[in-house]
């Protein structure tokens, strides 16, 4: 009995330091943004922050973040947007198909989002400078959507393999058209699977530091990564301002990972054990 | 199935293909044709010389860049060893069932869902030379003491790599966690019975069932590991001395900073066919079996 309980302690306390490891650095961070400047450069650290808006204030006020806000907003939501309607139509397609070489797209697609960025970089740019895209918005969405759609196609084609194929067929002999039966029947019961899939679109657009840096050099089309990496101070860096920055990006994140954590962890994992 | 259903699939199918053709197979196989050419941005009246393999002979002979491989690969092997050691064992902990899983669940999950900005930026804030929690850490208020990490090559190196092993031996996590679920508890039960102690049901039943979930993560982290760019990028630059000058980073100088174009491309490739080398042997190891379990 005794030693059930010790057991028991050292579980819960090995539980707690995973949790610590994972959370503490970042909540320390944010918790700066919530300083004053001398409680944040203060050896040893206080720990307790006034609660203080300076930070944010001046965040938003002189760096201007909420531009950066707003670019991200529309740069992840049109990325989402356009990749899962592509990635439904092929996934749909790649779950239907038996063939060998449908298999073999679906494994091309996987590599597709394996390779260093830096080897698509320069004829990107050099494509995106020729149509006069650099600094536009379509301009980085549109890669976006080919870096994001191997995933998402992944984890839709493995959705739609679990639907039966007698579905569509019941919806074909009621006279709908093979696409009637896709959008009305197949797209409708997949909800799920297009909502894991979006999130993690959204995130993966939202967090993207290397093609927005070369491709958004105009301040005024920057998102937030970009500014949080290039915030600059007149003599300090300042880390409030870093902070508070951090705190508005990252706070739709959490709130995420919070409620659909379950869908996340699918569907990163997707694949990894399916067989 | 008839030609007219095969149609409609290939329809569906073409408008992701060319997405996928024109923004990542295409790039690729163009940055194989300017590595062959002489091209500086900015210098368009110089036109584009055909100059064959001269990028990759200077590539060679370039100290920067053998010193930028070889500090890539260091990168490389040491934060996916401690990702694979850190992933296993918070998958062995949230595997079981406990009163507040969810919510360890949900924490392991933050590091790997903010932008690696972010946390480039924390971790720049917490090796601080003047006022960093980690030399309060291990120093206390005697600041003289304080080291500056960011500031010399060693601890440098040492405080992306910390970085990096915290921003994703979640995602390890993840992976290992999937393929532990799917160990049915009945072979515990019976290892059990048969008088087997936690150590040897680990060795005997858990460690072979989950190595295939553990190759790939090390597959996902080792070709993730490459591209480390945003953590160099934003906590060091490169520097001191280019110790941490990771190879993604020395493209992008060369390319759009200097704007050595074919040189710049030279590098994407060779990077590029590294990773391809990788990605083959991992899966010629794993054999078939991987394969099969992914598709």
């Amino acid at each position: 009995m005794k030693e059930g309980l010790l057991k028991k302690a050292l579980f819960f306390l090995t539980v707690l330091l995973a949790m610590s490891y994972a959370l503490m650095p970042f909540l320390w961070f944010i918790s700066s943004g919530f300083k004053t400047q001398t409680q944040l450069t203060a050896v040893p650290p206080q720990f307790w922050p006034s609660f203080s808006l300076d930070f944010f204030h001046s965040a938003i006020k002189d760096y201007g973040i909420f531009r950066y806000l707003i670019n991200s907003l529309i740069v992840a939501g049109s990325t989402t947007l356009l990749t899962i309607p592509l990635a439904a139509l092929a996934g749909y397609a790649l779950a239907r198909l038996h063939a060998a070489w449908a298999r073999l797209i679906l494994m091309a697609t996987l590599a597709c989002a394996m390779f260093p960025q830096i080897a698509i970089a320069g004829p990107i740019w050099r494509f995106l400078q020729f149509m006069g895209w650099l600094n536009t918005y379509q301009g980085l969405v549109l890669p976006y959507v080919a870096l994001t759609l191997p995933l998402a196609i992944w984890i839709l084609t493995l959705f739609f393999r679990e639907l039966p194929e007698e579905m569509e067929a019941a919806a074909l002999v009621d006279g709908c058209t093979r696409l009637g039966a896709l959008v009305r029947v197949i797209l409708p019961l997949s909800a799920p699977g297009l909502f894991t899939a979006s999130i993690l679109c959204f995130i993966y657009a939202w967090n993207e530091f290397f093609l927005a840096l070369l491709i958004m050099t105009d301040p005024a089309r920057q998102t937030m990564p970009v500014g949080i990496a290039l915030f600059q101070g007149e003599h300090t860096i300042p880390w409030g301002e870093i902070a508070a920055a951090s705190f508005i990006t990252t706070a739709p994140l959490v709130l995420m990972v919070l409620f659909f954590q379950h869908r996340i962890v699918t569907g990163l994992s997707a694949g990894a054990v399916k067989g | 199935m008839t030609r007219k259903d095969r149609l409609f699939y290939l329809a569906l199918l073409a408008p992701a293909t060319g997405m996928l053709l024109f923004f990542v197979a295409g790039p690729i196989g163009r940055s194989l044709y300017l590595s062959f050419h002489q091209i500086i941005i900015g210098f368009p009246q110089l036109d584009a010389p055909f100059v064959g393999l001269t990028h990759y002979q200077e590539l060679l002979g370039d100290p920067v860049a053998r010193h930028s491989f070889l500090i890539t690969g260091i990168f490389v092997v040491t934060t996916t060893f401690f990702e694979l050691l850190i992933g296993l064992l918070t998958a062995l902990i949230i595997n079981h069932r406990f009163p507040g899983r969810g919510i360890l669940r949900a924490s392991v999950l933050v590091p790997w869902a903010i932008p690696t900005v972010v946390s480039a930026q924390m971790w720049r804030f917490l090796f601080n030379d003047a006022y960093g929690t980690i030399n309060y850490m291990l120093f206390g208020s005697d600041t003289s003491q304080y080291i500056p990490w960011l500031a010399m090559p060693g601890t440098a190196l040492l405080s992306i790599i910390v970085a990096d092993i915290w921003k994703t031996s979640s995602f390890a996590a993840l992976i290992i966690l999937a393929g532990l679920q799917v160990i049915p508890e009945e072979l515990y039960q019976a290892a059990k019975v048969d008088g087997a102690g936690a150590w040897r049901r680990f060795r005997h039943v858990t460690w072979p069932l989950i190595r295939p979930a553990l190759v790939l993560a090390l597959l996902f982290r080792t070709i993730d590991a490459f591209r480390v760019f945003d953590l160099a990028f934003v906590m060091t630059q490169g520097g001191p001395a280019d110790a941490t000058n990771v190879i993604q980073l020395y493209g992008y100088k060369k390319m759009f900073v200097e704007g050595w174009l074919g040189y710049g491309s030279a590098i994407s490739v060779s990077v590029f066919v590294i990773v391809l080398i990788l990605s083959i042997l991992y899966v010629k190891w794993t054999g078939q079996r991987l394969l099969e379990a992914k598709a």
